[in-house]
């Protein structure tokens, strides 16, 4: 027999090739934003006012997001996973909707509920005082609509694949159904909503359309980076490069060093 | 961008093209015409979003006055099209909502002629149907339970507001600097702020829902809307045609009653 | 715990589906019942609704004197409210905690406080053999030292009874018998009931001070392990202690065996006179080969095609068909001199003293 393949050979080039597209596309974009950065006048540019307000308002508000995607979505994941009720299959698609709903279009829909002359809004501004249009809290609400899906997907995906006898063996050591999820269940499946929770602070940070529609453009209280930057491709297409490429830095930096092993089942 | 041909040989240049194009026989030509006189082919025309409602019914009749050509709009920011304008997307005609846009465009060199001011747009405070905060003029603006919504600096409403506060000397806070004047009254419209600064022409187009205040200052910040052919027009005969129904009566008509200022 | 008192009694009856398990139970504090039978027999199922990790369709449980299942009063205590301990087929220890942790696990959440509920589990690895492991991940264990992890695990919890379901099944066969011997210090040290489900007849005899026989959802046998093994009332039994077993009718030293092949009725002369429906044993070390019919003594032989050979410890056992199918042990010398294979026919003898004969009866016996 003619050995032809050494051991430990790469992978077969039909997997290969697409492979490599699929880089490309991702990756080429980014490569056209380098090139056409103003480099020589980036240091000045870096220290225009507004941009730090832009950045910390949006590292901020996602950050607010996903924990407000956690408390909600984790339970919401364990209810779809576990637990059997009529209409399971009708929730779990509804859960979907914010991914195809335009980003607009849902914050046109949270308006219409939260906004002020909307069905809860108008009981919260009345009963609390509070309004969330053209507020920070607004942003992280907006962000939070649209980066959920992501959270709960992920979740039920890794409530899915945890053994569920682990809870039988907590049930006969005396452990009640709270005390089995919270010391084995959770930590069991701690790498899978680590990973959903990433994605999820992604999305909100790139979140763009529901957020400006829903709470408005405001340096300082609601101006995230993506207005930021949407805003200055109007006047001067440099400066938007430039806040793309400071929005891509820190957010790329962030994702990178989160630890492998955090992220893995152990 | 800059070619080496000055720009009426463009234009020449151009037509001869077309011209060969259409000697080359067919009846399918995209560009150019064998009769004289009659226009035909795809016309591409870039205007900015304020320009819609107006536009859309000059591309009709203009449509209607030369069967043969098809007319298509790419309604948008101004900064917007003039980007993709300069990147190279194919268009014939643009229609900027202020001076500056369209300067970005001949300054690259892209434009074929001189631009010309076609209409005027001026600001209005609109305000729910009935004006029930009782809004007469910008100072009633600067009360701080009314919420107003403005155009950010950097689209061309925006800029004709800052203009126009400055000139009255109110000092204002909106709850929102929109991305653009639709967005705005948008906002209005669905109840989530009480006043904003748009032009004439957008209240024109929303209709009953909103009612438009003028105020004095508006004088100060007039927009004027410039347009042109582009240099590399795919079909620059339809496109001076088009550019020239837009300046002549029928366009001018069609421009006021929308609500701009003409000519 | 008082050693005596009952600290099981129950009446499991759980449909599923087609199969209905239908067991009467009962352990008193301090002993060691072992829950035999074959595949789909329904022992994890019984375990399992011990344990309370499945309903009774009817019938009740008694733990500790407390009703835990009585569907026809609609009670139910769930599983962490049982005073039980479970050890697992494949011992499902936390992969995410040590081995203290697994073990301090129970205590604390019976209410005891950390510092207490690692003493205990400090306590009970210490006892296990594995104080110096403590620190370990399940992972980084082997099999056996996981196994004793999952006993003190569920031990910690001083449980009234407590359920072992195939303890040994997952360990190579050394480390089976080291840990068999171990296990079997810690169940007599126990003093609440222990429920031990396997299909190995060693762990049994071993383990066990009472033997409970399951087929097919119902008990067939149940009996101290001496009683069961020297006189099985099923196959099943008979094959797991290695026995000879046939069905008959006695008339004094004579036994008419019941549905023999087609070669005949056969009947067998044996050791003790009985009378009735009787079960007749003997093991496949009392049975001799011959080339030809023998003469002299033995007094019960037939003739019989071998069907299989196989190698059984240091002897070689030989399937055999005639009018009864029957095993024998012969050593490899004979077989050889015999030229014993398959498909060849020989004549089988075995002595009427080394034959048993026992009651039948109409339904398998407790023989106490």
């Amino acid at each position: 027999m003619t050995a032809r393949r050494r051991p430990g050979s790469r992978a077969p080039l039909l997997l290969v090739v697409p492979a490599i597209a699929g880089l490309a596309l991702l990756v080429l974009p980014l490569a056209g934003l380098l090139i056409r950065t103003p480099w020589s006048s980036l240091p000045q540019r870096l220290t225009a006012p507004g941009i730090l307000d832009a950045l910390r308002l949006s590292l901020l508000a996602a950050t607010a997001a996903t924990l407000l995607c956690l408390l909600l979505g984790v339970p919401l994941a364990w209810l779809l996973a576990r637990a059997r009720f009529p209409g399971r299959r009708v929730v779990r698609a509804m859960v979907t909707v914010p991914l195809v709903l335009p980003p607009v279009v849902g914050g046109v829909a949270l308006l219409l509920v939260f906004g002020r002359r909307g069905i809860v809004g108008s009981w919260l501004a009345a009963t609390f005082g509070i309004t969330l249009p053209f507020t920070t809290a607004g942003v992280i609400l907006a962000e939070a609509f649209v980066a959920m899906p992501f959270l709960v997907i992920a979740v039920e995906g890794a409530l899915r694949g945890a053994d569920p006898r682990y809870e039988e063996a907590a049930a006969t050591l005396g452990a009640s159904r709270w005390t089995s999820f919270r010391r084995v269940t959770l930590p069991l499946v701690a790498p899978g909503i680590a990973a959903g929770a990433v994605l999820c602070w992604a999305r909100a940070l790139g979140e763009f359309g529901a957020t400006i529609t829903f709470a408005g453009n405001f340096p300082g209280r609601t101006q995230t980076m993506p207005l930021a930057v949407y805003l200055a491709l109007e006047t001067d297409l440099e400066a938007a490069i430039v806040l793309s490429l400071i929005l891509l830095v820190v957010s790329v930096t962030i994702l990178a060093s989160l630890r492998d092993r955090w992220l893995n089942s152990p | 961008m800059t070619g080496f041909l000055t720009v009426p040989a463009r234009i020449a240049v151009g037509l001869a093209v077309a011209l060969a194009v259409v000697g080359c026989g067919g009846d399918d030509e995209p560009a150019g015409d064998a009769s004289p006189g009659a226009l035909s082919g795809d016309l591409t025309v870039f205007a900015a979003a304020s320009l819609t409602e107006a536009f859309t019914q000059i591309g009709e009749e203009f449509g209607a006055a030369n069967p043969g050509v098809a007319v298509t709009f790419n309604f948008a920011g101004s900064s917007t099209l003039a980007q993709q304008i300069n990147e190279g997307a194919p268009a014939d005609v643009f229609a900027s909502a202020n001076p500056a846009n369209m300067q970005t465009v001949t300054d690259a060199g892209n434009a074929a002629g001189e631009p010309t001011t076609f209409a005027r747009n001026q600001l209005v405070i609109a305000v729910a149907a009935g004006n029930p905060l009782g809004i007469t003029g910008l100072a009633d603006l600067a009360d701080p339970d009314v919420k107003v919504a403005l155009c950010a600096e950097q689209v061309p409403c925006g800029a004709a507001a800052q203009t126009a506060l400055a000139a009255a000397g109110v000092e204002l806070t909106p709850v929102t600097l929109e991305q653009d004047v639709r967005a705005a009254l948008s906002k209005l419209t669905l109840g989530e702020v009480d006043a904003a600064l748009v032009y004439r022409t957008d209240v024109a187009a929303v209709g009953s829902a909103v009612a438009g205040i003028d105020f004095p200052e508006a004088a100060s910040a007039v927009n004027d809307y410039p347009i042109v052919v582009l240099a590399d027009a795919p079909n620059p005969q339809a496109a001076a045609a088009f550019v020239a129904y837009v300046l002549a009566s029928a366009g001018q008509a069609v421009l006021a009653q929308a609500g701009f200022q003409t000519l | 715990m008082t050693a005596g008192a009952e600290a099981l009694a129950a009446h499991l009856i759980v449909d599923r589906g087609r199969f209905r398990l239908d067991l009467e139970l009962a352990v008193a504090a301090g002993e060691v019942v072992a829950l035999l039978g074959p595949n789909g027999a329904g022992k994890t199922t019984a375990v399992r609704a011990l344990a309370g990790l499945i309903p009774l369709t009817a019938g009740q449980i008694r733990l500790a004197g407390e009703t835990v299942d009585h569907p026809a009063r609609r009670i139910w205590v769930p599983p962490e409210r049982r005073p039980i301990g479970m050890v697992f087929q494949d011992y499902l220890l936390f992969p995410h905690l040590t081995a203290l942790e697994n073990v301090a696990f129970g205590p604390r959440c019976h209410g005891a406080s950390r510092a207490r509920a690692r003493a205990v589990a400090a306590d009970w690895l210490a006892r296990v053999g594995l104080a110096e492991h403590a620190r370990r991940k399940p992972r980084q264990l082997s099999g056996g030292q996981a196994q004793r992890v999952a006993l003190a695990r569920a031990l910690a919890v001083d449980p009234h009874l407590l359920l072992l379901d195939e303890p040994l099944a997952a360990l190579d066969a050394r480390a089976r018998l080291d840990t068999r011997a171990e296990l079997h210090r810690h169940l007599t040290e126990h003093p609440g009931a222990t429920l031990l489900v396997t299909h190995d007849p060693l762990d049994a005899l071993v383990l066990a001070d009472r033997l409970v026989i399951i087929e097919d959802g119902r008990i067939v046998q149940e009996g101290d392990a001496a009683t069961v093994t020297a006189q099985p009332r099923t196959d099943y039994v008979a094959r797991l202690v290695g026995l000879n077993l046939y069905r008959g009718h006695a008339d004094g030293h004579t036994v008419t065996i019941t549905g023999s092949g087609a070669a005949g009725r056969l009947s067998l002369t044996v050791a003790e006179p009985a009378r009735g429906e009787v079960f007749v044993a003997f093991p496949p070390a009392a049975v001799a080969l011959h080339p030809s019919r023998p003469a002299g003594s033995p007094r019960n032989t037939w003739q019989a095609t071998i069907t299989g050979i196989q190698p059984h410890g240091d002897n070689l056992r030989v399937q055999l068909a005639g009018p009864v199918v029957t095993a024998a042990d012969v050593t490899p010398a004979a077989a050889a001199q015999l030229r014993l294979t398959t498909g060849a026919r020989v004549w089988v003898a075995v002595k009427a003293a080394e034959t048993r004969a026992y009651p039948a009866g109409g339904e398998p016996l407790e023989t106490r």
